[in-house]
C-alpha cells in the first residue's frame, strides 16, 4: 500500500496544501496574504504540476485498482494545472477591482481542481463519482459567487439543480452497470463486457452514464444550462468554467468509453454521432442572435465540444488523438479570450454587450489584433491552429466512414464563421463608437498576446503535443 | 536557389513584418515609408520571380524548384511550379508593385492597409506554388481573412455587407472543397499532388440510396471541388457575390480581387477537377457548358444595364470567366490553351480597367456613369487608355483579350459548335456594353461643372497603366512567349486524357 503513495503525492501535496490554507486563512487576518491569496494558490497548483512532471507512470491500475496513473492522466492534469494556475491570476485583478477579494475563493478553484484530477486517474466508477461531486460542489459555490447578484445567484442555483439531477443520472448508470458486470472497477467491466450475456441493463446503464457525462461537457442535448451559467457567473468563474472542467470531463468520457465501454463501440459511436452532430448545429445556431458576448462564448464552446466529440465518434486512435488536440487548442485559445473578456470595462463597470466593442481598434490595435486572430481561429480558418484541429477530427470522422458528420461539421463551421466575423466586424468597421476605456494589465496583455502566438506558431507544429497526444491516447488504448 | 519559391512566397511577409514592427506611428511621414517598404518589397518579389522564370525548363511539364519538408506528418510543405502555375505567380508578382502604387493615395490606416495587401500577396503566390492538396487549401482559404479585412475596413458604403457575402459564400464553397480533400486523402493515402496527379480514381458507375451516380466516388470528388472554384471563379448562378464585392471594395482590392484571386478558380480546375477527375469532368462537360453560356450571355446583358462602373466591369468580369470555363472543359489544346490565356489576358485588362475606374474615382467620388460624359475634352491621356482596354475587353484582334477567347472557343467549337456559337454571342454582347460606357464616359460635350477642372492622369497613375496596357497590346501581337511556357504542361495533360 504504502509504495502506492508515490503514485498520488500530487493530488495529496494539493489538498493537504488547501487545507492548511483554509486554517491558516481562518486565523490569520492578515490583509497581506488575502491579497495575495490568489497568487500563492496558482503557485500551490504550478508546484503541484511540477510533482506530476515527475511522477511516476505505470501503465496498470494502482491502490486496489482504484487510480491510474499514465501519460494520459499526466497530460491532462499538467494542463489542467497550468490553465487553472493562470485563471487564478487573471481573476486577481477582477476581484479587487469589484471588492470580491475573499480567501474562499482560490480555496474552492483549487479544491474544484482536486476534483477533477481524482476525475482523471479514477479507475473505478466510485472514484469516478467522488472526484465529480469534489469538482462539481466547488464550482456550484464560485458560480453564485457573487450573493448579492441576482442573476449569480441564479446561476448557482440553476447550476447545482441541474448537476444535482445530473449526479442521480450518474449514479443509477454506475448502478445498472455494476448490477450486469459484478464490478466498478474498470479493467474488470471491459473483460467482463466480452462474456456478459445481461446486455441490456448495460447497455441503458452506459446511456445513463454517458448523459450524465454530456450534462457536465455541456453537449446537446443537456446543454441549456450552460448560457445562463456563463453568463450569470463572475467572469473569471466563467472563464474557469469555460476551460478547465471542458478538459477533465473530456478526458473522463474518453476514458469512460474506451477503457469501460471499449468492447461494445459499435453501440456507442451513434450516441456520439447524435451527441456531436447536435453540440455543433445548436452551438452554431444559438449563438447567432447573442449579443452578450459570454452568452455568445457559452454557445460557441457547445458547438466547440460538438466538433471535439467528433474525433470520439471516429472510435479510431486517430480521433482520439484529435479529441485531446481539439481540447487542448481550444483551451489555449479560451484563454486568450478571457484575458480579453475580462478587461472589457466602461466607466469602470464590467460589460458584455459585444456592441460595445465598437470601433476598439482604434484605441487598442495591438489587443483588437490578437482577440480576432483568436475569432479567426476559432472559426476554423487556415492557416490558424483553429483550422488544424478541426482538419484533424475531420480526417479521422471521415477515416471512419461517417461522411454525413462531417458535412454536417461544414457546413456548421459556416455559420460559426458568421458570428466569430461579426465580432471582428464590430471591432473594426463599426459606425459608432463604444468607448471601452479599460486599460489592460500589461500580464493580461502577455496572456492574450501568448495565446494569439500560439495559435499561429501552432500551425506550424501544435505547439509540440501531438506526439504527447498519441502517447496519451496509446496508453489509454491498449 | 533551392528556397527560392518559398523565398518568393515569404517575403511579402517579411515585409509586412518590418511595417508591422519598425515603421511607428501613424503621422504621414511614417505612412510613406511604409508606402515605400511595401513597393520595394513587392519590386523585390517581382524581380525574384522573373530570375525563376529565367531558370525555368519550358519545354518540360514536370514541376520544377522543388521544395520538400516535413510538416505535421499526414501532409507537408511541398512547393514547386509547372508551366501553367509560372504564368499565373508571375502575374501575380507584376501586379503588387502596380497596385501598391495606386494606393498611393490612401490615407485612412495605411500601415495596416499595406500590411493586409503584403499578406495577401504571400497567400496568393502560396496558392500557386504549393504542391500538397492541404496547404493549397491553407492558402486558398486564409486570403479570405485579408480580403475580408480590406473589403470591410476600406471600403464603400455597403462595404460590410459586401465583405459578409463575399467571406460566407467563399468559405461555404471551400469548406465542401476541405471534405472532398479529406476523401482524397483517406481514398489514395496521400496528400502530393504529384502523386495524386497520377492516382487512377475509381470511376465505377454505382447506386446509392437509389439514385444512381454516373462516375462513381469522382461525381462526388468532383461536386465537392466544383463548388469552391465555381464559387472562386465565379460561375453562373453563385457569381452574386462578385459584383457586391467589387464595387464596394477599394480600388486596389478591386484590382487584386479580378486580377488574382478569380484566376484561383480556373486554377483549381485545371490543376485538381479535370486532371484528376477526368471521368467525371468528362460527365459534367455538358452542364459546365450550359453554366458558361448562361453566364456569358446573361451577364452580358446584365452588365448593359449597370449604372455603376464598377459593377458593369464587375459582370463583364464574370462573362469573360465564362469562357476560361469554356475553353478548359473542352479537354483539347487549343480550349486549355486559349482558357489560360484567357485567365492571364483578363488579369491584365480587368486590373487595368478598374485602375481606370480608380482614377475617375478618385477625382469626383462617384462611380455613376451619369455622371460623366465628355472626360475626352479634359483627360486625352485617359482616353487613349481607357479606348485600349475597352477594345482589348471586347476581344479585338491585336489585343491580348482576342487570344484568349478566340483559343477558347476554338477549343469548345470542337467539341460542341453550339456552345461555341452562344459564347460568340457573348463577344458581340462585350462590344455593346463596353462601347456604350466609352461612349457615355469619354464622349460629347463637357457640360458637368465639376468635370471641367479635372486633370489628367498624373505621373504615378501613367505608371500604372501605361505598362498594363504596353503589356495588352504586346501579347496581342506576338502572345508566344505566355503560350510556349505551358504548351508543354497543357499538352501533357491533353495526351493523358486521350
Amino acid at each position: 500500500m504504502s509504495e502506492n503513495f508515490k503514485f498520488i503525492t500530487p493530488e495529496l501535496f494539493l489538498v493537504v496544501f488547501n487545507l492548511c490554507f483554509l486554517v491558516a486563512m481562518l486565523f490569520v487576518k492578515s490583509q497581506a496574504i488575502l491579497s495575495n491569496s490568489n497568487k500563492i494558490s496558482a503557485v500551490a497548483l504550478l508546484t503541484t504540476a511540477l510533482l506530476v512532471y515527475s511522477n511516476p507512470v505505470d501503465s496498470d491500475p494502482i491502490i486496489n485498482g482504484f487510480y491510474t496513473s499514465n501519460e494520459f492522466t499526466a497530460f491532462f492534469k499538467i494542463l489542467i494545472l497550468l490553465l487553472s494556475s493562470v485563471i487564478l491570476y487573471l481573476s486577481d485583478a477582477y476581484l479587487k477591482k469589484n471588492n470580491l477579494l475573499k480567501y474562499e475563493y482560490p480555496v474552492l478553484i483549487n479544491f474544484s481542481v482536486f476534483g477533477m484530477m481524482i476525475v482523471i486517474s479514477s479507475n473505478d466508477l466510485m472514484t469516478l463519482y467522488l472526484g465529480i461531486e469534489i469538482q462539481s460542489l466547488s464550482l456550484y459555490i464560485i458560480a453564485a459567487y457573487r450573493r448579492d447578484n441576482l442573476k449569480s445567484t441564479e446561476a448557482g442555483l440553476k447550476y447545482f439543480i441541474l448537476g444535482a439531477l445530473s449526479s442521480g443520472l450518474l449514479l443509477y448508470g454506475i448502478s445498472l452497470v455494476y448490477g450486469s458486470t459484478g464490478s466498478t472497477q474498470f479493467h474488470i467491466i471491459y473483460n467482463s463486457i466480452m462474456y456478459t450475456e445481461r446486455m441490456l441493463g448495460l447497455q441503458i446503464g452506459m446511456v445513463f452514464l454517458l448523459s450524465a457525462i454530456a450534462f457536465k461537457f455541456a453537449a446537446f442535448p443537456f446543454h441549456m444550462w450552460t448560457p445562463d451559467v456563463y453568463d450569470g457567473s463572475p467572469t473569471p468563474v466563467t472563464a474557469f468554467m469555460a476551460i478547465v472542467p471542458k478538459l477533465a470531463v473530456g478526458a473522463m468520457l474518453a476514458k469512460v468509453l474506451f477503457d469501460v465501454f471499449g468492447g461494445i463501440s459499435d453501440k456507442w459511436q451513434m450516441v456520439l454521432v447524435f451527441l456531436s452532430g447536435g453540440s455543433m448545429i445548436i452551438g452554431a445556431l444559438g449563438a447567432i442572435a447573442q449579443t452578450n458576448i459570454k452568452r455568445l462564448v457559452g454557445y460557441s464552446s457547445i458547438g466547440h465540444v460538438g466538433f471535439a466529440l467528433m474525433g470520439l465518434a471516429a472510435v479510431s486512435p486517430e480521433g482520439l488523438s484529435g479529441f485531446i488536440i481539439y481540447l487542448f487548442l481550444y483551451s489555449i485559445m479560451m484563454l486568450g479570450i478571457f484575458a480579453f473578456i475580462l478587461n472589457m470595462e466602461k466607466e469602470g463597470v464590467l460589460v458584455a454587450d459585444i456592441y460595445l466593442l465598437a470601433q476598439y481598434s482604434e484605441n487598442r490595435p495591438g489587443a483588437s489584433f490578437a482577440f480576432s486572430l483568436l475569432l479567426f481561429s476559432l472559426a476554423g480558418i487556415p492557416p490558424l491552429a483553429g483550422f488544424i484541429c478541426k482538419l484533424y477530427v475531420m480526417m479521422a470522422i471521415i477515416n471512419s466512414g461517417l461522411m454525413y458528420l462531417a458535412l454536417v461539421g461544414a457546413i456548421v463551421s459556416v455559420i460559426g464563421a458568421f458570428y466569430y466575423l461579426r465580432i471582428v466586424y464590430i471591432i473594426y468597421f463599426s459606425e459608432s463608437r463604444g468607448n471601452l476605456d479599460a486599460k489592460i494589465p500589461a500580464g493580461h496583455l502577455l496572456i492574450l498576446f501568448l495565446s494569439s502566438a500560439a495559435i499561429v506558431i501552432g500551425t506550424y507544429n501544435l505547439l509540440g503535443v501531438e506526439p504527447l497526444t498519441r502517447l496519451a491516447a496509446e496508453s489509454l488504448l491498449y | 536557389m533551392d528556397f527560392i519559391l518559398s523565398l518568393i512566397t515569404f517575403l511579402p511577409l517579411l515585409g509586412a513584418l518590418i511595417i508591422a514592427l519598425f515603421v511607428p506611428g501613424s503621422d504621414p511621414d511614417s505612412s510613406e515609408n511604409a508606402k515605400r517598404v511595401s513597393l520595394v518589397t513587392s519590386i523585390i518579389v517581382f524581380l525574384l520571380s522573373l530570375v525563376m522564370f529565367s531558370g525555368f525548363d519550358k519545354n518540360s511539364s514536370d514541376f520544377q524548384f522543388i521544395e520538400e519538408f516535413l510538416w505535421l506528418g499526414f501532409f507537408n510543405y511541398k512547393l514547386g511550379v509547372d508551366g501553367i502555375s509560372v504564368v499565373l505567380i508571375l502575374l501575380t508578382t507584376s501586379m503588387m508593385p502596380l497596385v501598391f502604387l495606386s494606393s498611393w493615395t490612401t490615407q485612412k490606416r495605411v500601415k495596416e492597409y499595406l500590411i493586409a495587401f503584403l499578406i495577401l500577396e504571400t497567400l496568393m503566390v502560396g496558392v500557386f506554388v504549393s504542391l500538397d492538396i492541404f496547404l493549397f487549401y491553407v492558402f486558398f482559404e486564409a486570403g479570405l481573412i485579408p480580403m475580408f479585412l480590406i473589403i470591410g475596413i476600406w471600403g464603400g458604403k455597403e462595404r460590410v455587407f459586401a465583405s459578409f457575402k463575399f467571406f460566407l459564400y467563399t468559405l461555404l464553397g471551400s469548406i465542401l472543397m476541405l471534405i472532398a480533400m479529406i476523401v482524397i486523402w483517406d481514398i489514395s493515402g496521400t496528400t502530393d499532388i504529384t502523386r495524386l496527379l497520377k492516382y487512377e480514381f475509381e470511376s465505377e458507375p454505382f447506386y446509392i440510396l437509389g439514385f444512381y451516380i454516373p462516375s462513381g466516388i469522382q461525381t462526388f470528388l468532383w461536386l465537392g471541388f466544383f463548388a469552391s472554384f465555381a464559387v472562386k471563379l465565379p460561375m453562373f448562378p453563385v457569381h452574386t457575390w462578385l459584383p457586391d464585392a467589387h464595387v464596394q471594395a477599394p480600388t486596389s482590392g478591386s484590382v487584386l480581387l479580378a486580377a488574382i484571386l478569380l484566376k484561383m478558380g480556373g486554377y483549381g480546375f485545371i490543376r485538381f477537377s479535370i486532371p484528376m477527375f477526368y471521368e467525371a469532368s468528362l460527365y459534367f462537360q455538358d452542364f459546365i457548358f450550359i453554366l458558361s453560356v448562361i453566364a456569358i450571355i446573361y451577364t452580358s446583358l446584365i452588365a448593359l444595364v449597370q449604372t455603376d462602373m464598377k459593377k458593369l466591369i464587375a459582370y463583364s468580369s464574370v462573362a469573360h470567366m465564362g469562357f476560361v470555363t469554356i475553353g478548359l472543359f473542352s479537354f483539347n489544346q487549343q480550349g486549355i490553351d486559349g482558357a489560360i490565356f484567357q485567365m492571364v489576358s483578363h488579369g491584365l485588362i480587368s486590373a487595368a480597367l478598374f485602375l481606370v475606374v480608380g482614377v475617375v474615382y478618385e477625382r469626383t467620388h462617384t462611380r455613376e456613369i451619369q455622371a460623366f460624359g465628355g472626360l475626352v475634352n479634359r483627360m486625352p491621356n485617359y482616353a487613349m487608355v481607357f479606348m485600349v482596354l475597352t477594345l482589348a475587353n471586347v476581344g479585338l484582334p491585336g489585343t491580348s483579350g482576342f487570344v484568349g477567347e478566340f483559343l477558347s472557343l476554338l477549343g469548345a467549337f470542337k467539341v460542341s459548335p453550339v456552345y461555341a456559337i452562344f459564347g460568340a454571342v457573348g463577344v458581340i454582347l462585350s462590344a455593346c456594353y463596353g462601347l456604350l460606357l466609352y461612349k457615355r464616359i469619354m464622349l460629347g460635350e463637357l457640360i458637368k461643372e465639376n468635370l471641367k477642372r479635372i486633370d489628367d492622369l498624373s505621373l504615378r497613375e501613367k505608371f500604372c497603366l501605361y505598362p498594363l496596357v504596353l503589356l495588352i497590346i504586346t501579347f496581342g501581337i506576338y502572345p508566344k512567349p505566355i503560350l510556349e511556357t505551358y504548351g508543354a504542361t497543357v499538352a501533357d495533360y491533353v495526351l493523358k486524357f486521350n
